[in-house]
């Protein structure tokens, strides 16, 4: 019963979802309806354990004095202080709260992304070589797209078109495929999880 | 070692000191670039234009301060015009931080003084619902009752208990649904549900990485239009004839790339003057 039990759940759950779509009916929709309220409210139950998984993975590297284990007693600092600092002064703005969301963790956020700039650049230059007939098509279409956000006088707008049609024909296609072969992707693994085929979710082949 | 050899193994150090002379520069100077509009921005700037007055228009936040550069200005940009037309604006987020984001934007726009005379409302002309965690399953109840996905705003008021909310049943009430998106759950979750499922119309705001993945959308009219990146940012700014921070820092982006792309072409001019040396070898 340990291993039929969940099977007959997802079966139940998914072949009503997959159903529902097609057919609008009342108690559809009152079911539909009851079950995302029940993923909404699962949702954040998934973030409470995720605070649990945080919490536990830092302290136990502090207490096994970890390398780095500095940097975990920061996390858990702010963890708290985050936690407590909102039902204690509130989230309107000039609270610790916000001051906090602003001066520290905005500023952290924005740098972290803004490292990405220079790595992108390293990268480009070792990796954009004309090596190949591929490695060159590449390159010049990097050229392109690049080159849009740079004026060139009177050769921006045709370079402007060609950056549209490279993105609206080529990358456009390739993106198709990509999504049609996800999408399909995602119907053969749904129905392989509906009828019991593939069991990985009860944590085990 | 030759000139072209060292050129190749050039440290990585120098590329960094070079890039950020080319970013942090062009913020000093007040240059204004030639920008080109692309339909796929005109698509967003024109629906939001055909928006009769009081029309109600959701605006979800999904990204965090990482993408804060690139869809902050779309955010602005968004919020004044929606502003000036006196469209009823509904806020939320897929993401935590999506709702903080919008407070930014708003405390700027409701500060501009051709905004802020006209004396607008929380609850009565915007509202700001907050976050909620679920992802794709939050648009799908919006769907169906946005009442039911966010039983109080940000502020924890009761929704049942702001003006504007009243009436506001699902997406059929909503008459424009507009994106910013940095990532999942973002605009591919509101194509599939909020489009494919509830018939919203639909227009978005990505960074530059993400927005050539959402053409697609464009090419078959679930999406009405996309801002990509601060040029498209840029683009709507222009549109809108309100020249602002996008406009600006367009300059630093685009001397950014030049610098890029002055790399790639060295390092290229140093790998073909070396290739004959390394074959011998």
């Amino acid at each position: 019963m340990r291993r039929q039990l969940p099977i007959i759940i997802v079966f139940v759950s998914g072949a009503f979802m997959a159903i529902q779509y097609f057919i609008p009916h009342d108690a559809g929709v009152f079911f539909y309806e009851y079950g995302l309220d029940w993923i909404i409210v699962i949702g954040i139950f998934a973030m409470l354990l995720g605070i649990w998984s945080l919490f536990k993975v830092q302290l136990d590297k502090v207490v096994k004095r970890s390398p780095g284990w500095g940097y975990s007693v920061v996390a858990l600092g702010g963890l708290f202080f985050m936690l407590i600092g909102g039902p204690l002064w509130g989230i309107e703005e000039g609270t610790p709260f916000m001051q906090v969301f602003w001066y520290i963790y905005t500023p952290i956020q924005a740098t972290m992304f803004s490292l990405l700039a220079f790595y992108i650049a390293s990268a480009a230059y070792r990796a954009f070589r004309a090596r190949t007939v591929l490695a060159t098509i590449l390159l010049l279409t990097a050229m392109v797209i690049m080159l849009r956000l740079i004026p060139l006088g009177p050769i921006s707008g045709s370079n402007q078109k060609l950056a549209t049609w490279i993105l609206m024909v080529p990358s456009m296609a390739a993106n198709r495929a990509i999504l049609i072969g996800i999408g399909l992707g995602i119907v053969a693994t749904c129905l392989k999880i509906i009828l019991g085929i593939e069991r990985a979710y009860m944590g085990h082949d | 070692m030759g000139f072209f050899e060292k050129l190749l193994k050039i440290d990585r150090r120098v590329i960094f000191i070079f890039i950020a002379i080319a970013i942090a520069l062009p913020l000093f100077f007040e240059v204004t670039m030639h920008i080109d509009i692309t339909p796929v921005v005109r698509g967003v700037y024109d629906t939001v234009e055909a928006l009769p007055s009081g029309s109600k228009v959701l605006i979800s936040f999904d990204y965090d301060p990482g993408s804060m550069p690139e869809l902050q200005p779309m955010a602005e940009s968004v919020l004044r015009h929606c502003f000036s037309k006196d469209l009823k604006l509904v806020i939320m987020g897929l993401w935590p931080q999506g709702p903080l984001q919008a407070n930014w934007a708003l405390e700027i726009i409701l500060n501009e003084p051709d905004i802020k005379e006209k004396n607008l409302k929380y609850g009565i002309d915007y509202v700001n619902l907050g976050y909620i965690a679920g992802g794709e399953v939050v648009i799908q109840r919006l769907g169906s009752d946005i009442h039911a996905a966010f039983p109080a705003d940000y502020y924890g008021t009761p929704i049942d208990e702001i003006p504007l909310m009243k009436g506001v049943q699902n997406f059929s009430n909503i008459d424009f649904v507009y994106n910013l998106s940095a990532g999942y759950p973002g605009t591919t979750e509101w194509v599939q549900f909020a489009v494919d499922r509830f018939h919203a119309k639909l227009g978005a705001g990505n960074t530059a990485v993400q927005a050539p993945l959402m053409y697609p959308y464009i090419n078959t009219g679930q999406l009405v239009g996309l801002l990509g990146g601060m040029k498209g940012a840029a683009e709507y700014e222009i549109l809108a004839k309100r020249p602002a921070r996008a406009v600006r820092y367009m300059f630093g982006q685009g001397v950014s790339h030049a610098v890029v792309i002055f790399f790639v072409i060295v390092g290229n001019i140093a790998y073909f003057a070396t290739r004959k040396k390394r074959k011998e070898s």
